[in-house]
């Protein structure tokens, strides 16, 4: 198994965070290789952003993605800028309500921010979208990423995110 | 981790308790994570004014009896070099970190770099001996950190990690070590009382290994330290037979250690014909190409340096010997190459780029499999004079 993933929203979405928590997963309970890389630069709070991961059952030698077979894109900014640079077979998982895809493009998509909405707290969108990508994608069992999840942030933050992590992952479109 | 992150955690892990720096990008990480955990272990974090005073601070502590450090880029690098040769004379044990960037002068920021690997060398005024390990992972980063102060510590010098931004600000699994399993080699110390009168002989070397020990400031020994040239009283001796006496020793004990210095790797070398040379993140690029050649059939090998400094020259003359040709892939104009081509005795191939973006493995794939059509050719064992060819990243 070889993935190239691109996570990318805008600004302030929480999309590094999600990329460190997939990473974690893929590397540390998931029995898989993983590496990612950020652009450095003045990405400021609304522009588009992205992390980039390459998880793998090999040690990845060239750290940077090239042509994502998975992304993931939390808003139309970066859909347009970042769908062209996936591959054409890519598995495209949006955020439903904010991204309108191209009309050939076949995504899978999830209102993420809606329903973060309705658990009260708009800013774990990306951990709903991290349970969707944890089951769309299906290499990486729930458990991992529920365990990375409760190991790297701060305990009291943690029931919300299982709750976040789990309405994405049981969400049924 | 990221490589920054677990360049700080390898130093705490080795027992640096004293971090001297001027933030600078791709190595501020490094200075954040020193700045956030210090306090919490009772050490000490000190943003200096500036490059000078970091390292000056740096070689402060060392005399005192820290294990101390700082990190830079390739700027702040140039500003250590002069107090860098201090450390050298003086022998005073401490880890400089250099996360390289694009070059010279300001540069590429936030991009990555491999060429300051002459500057590690050779950067600071005189003849002297260096040591630089460069890492490929975060998790080499931080096991080499653990290495340079052990070796800062066993050689009494500087000891220089030459990373780049690819690895600084790459983010993989690391896995530290419970602190036991972690190598620790003590710094070599009098084992004698402080005299009754005079001064202790702190640059008297001891005759097996060349390396005097080093007493601490406070412990009660008479010592002096002066960047003049100095008997083995640390008092300054402006004679041209001391100078040649105390430069030649200083080169010597790094130089006849080097074989317990130095660290290589070498992947499908067993039946190789064709070598790629490569070290810190293009060893990464290097190791996909060479799989990839080897799939294509052709028996190509990989040196990485996991050091760099001193030169692996015994073992690259040998494979000099032995290989076709050479491939060296680096992010920069042909800094290792040369020394490449100064051991083998005939051109190389070169994979180069200036900075600002990894070298791809398709280039060096490009060149492997050129070179491997061209044995005979300019590149090649039986090329004598033909200059190196290159293949611009």
């Amino acid at each position: 198994m070889y993935k190239e993933i691109r996570l990318s929203g805008f600004g302030g979405q929480g999309i590094g965070l999600a990329g460190v928590l997939l990473g974690r997963a893929a590397a540390l309970h998931g029995g898989l290789e993983a590496v990612m890389t950020q652009a450095y630069g003045p990405e400021a709070r609304g522009g588009a952003s992205s992390a980039n991961l390459i998880i793998g059952d090999e040690p990845v030698d060239y750290p940077f993605v090239q042509q994502p077979d998975i992304l993931v894109a939390m808003s139309q900014e970066a859909y347009a800028k970042f769908r062209p640079t996936a591959k054409a077979t890519a598995q495209v998982l949006i955020d439903g309500d904010l991204v309108t895809p191209f009309p050939e493009d076949v995504v899978c998509a999830i209102p993420a921010t809606r329903l973060a909405e309705g658990l009260g707290r708009r800013i774990v969108a990306n951990v709903i979208m991290l349970g969707f990508f944890t089951r769309q994608t299906g290499f990486l069992s729930r458990e991992a990423v529920e365990q990375s999840l409760t190991e790297s942030l701060r305990s009291k933050l943690v029931p919300l995110n299982l709750k976040a992590f789990a309405a994405g992952y049981e969400y049924v479109g | 981790m990221h490589g920054d992150e677990a360049c700080a955690e390898g130093a705490i892990a080795a027992g640096c308790r004293f971090f001297g720096g001027y933030p600078i990008t791709p190595s501020t990480e490094i200075a954040e994570r020193f700045a956030q955990r210090m306090p919490e272990l009772g050490g000490v974090f000190i943003q200096m004014e500036d490059e000078l005073g970091s390292i000056a601070a740096v070689l402060g502590a060392s005399a005192a009896g820290a294990r101390a450090m700082t990190a830079t880029s390739g700027p702040g690098l140039s500003l250590m070099l002069e107090n860098l040769g201090l450390g050298v004379m003086l022998e005073l044990p401490c880890v400089i970190v250099d996360i390289q960037r694009g070059s010279p002068s300001t540069g590429l920021p936030t991009m990555a770099g491999q060429s300051d690997v002459m500057q590690a060398r050779w950067g600071s005024h005189g003849d002297y001996s260096i040591i630089a390990y460069a890492p490929w992972s975060p998790q080499e980063v931080f096991d080499l950190t653990v290495l340079c102060f052990n070796m800062a510590d066993r050689y009494r010098t500087p000891v220089l990690l030459l990373g780049d931004e690819v690895i600084g600000h790459m983010v993989e699994r690391v896995v530290i070590p419970p602190v036991e399993e972690i190598p620790h080699w003590e710094r070599k110390h009098p084992g004698v009382p402080p005299p009754a009168t005079g001064v202790y002989r702190s640059f008297e070397p001891d005759p097996e290994d060349l390396i005097p020990p080093l007493p601490h400031a406070g412990e009660g020994y008479r010592v002096h330290f002066t960047g003049l040239t100095h008997d083995e009283r640390g008092y300054p001796d402006m004679s041209a037979d001391t100078h040649h006496a105390l430069v030649t020793r200083l080169n010597a004990k790094i130089q006849s250690h080097a074989e317990e210095i130095i660290r290589l790797e070498e992947y499908f070398m067993d039946d190789a014909r064709l070598v790629v040379v490569s070290f810190g993140c293009t060893a990464r690029s290097a190791r996909r190409a060479v799989r990839e050649a080897r799939a294509q059939g052709i028996p190509v090998g990989l040196l990485r340096l996991v050091s760099l400094w001193p030169f692996p020259e015994a073992v690259v003359r040998e494979l000099g010997q032995r290989m076709d040709a050479f491939i060296v892939a680096e992010m920069n104009l042909g800094q290792v190459r040369l020394e490449v081509e100064r051991c083998i005795g005939r051109p190389a191939w070169g994979v180069h780029h200036a900075g600002g973006e990894m070298i791809h493995p398709e280039k060096i794939l490009t060149a492997i499999i050129a070179a491997a059509k061209n044995v005979g050719a300019p590149g090649s064992r039986k090329a004598s004079s033909a200059g190196g060819v290159q293949i611009s990243g």
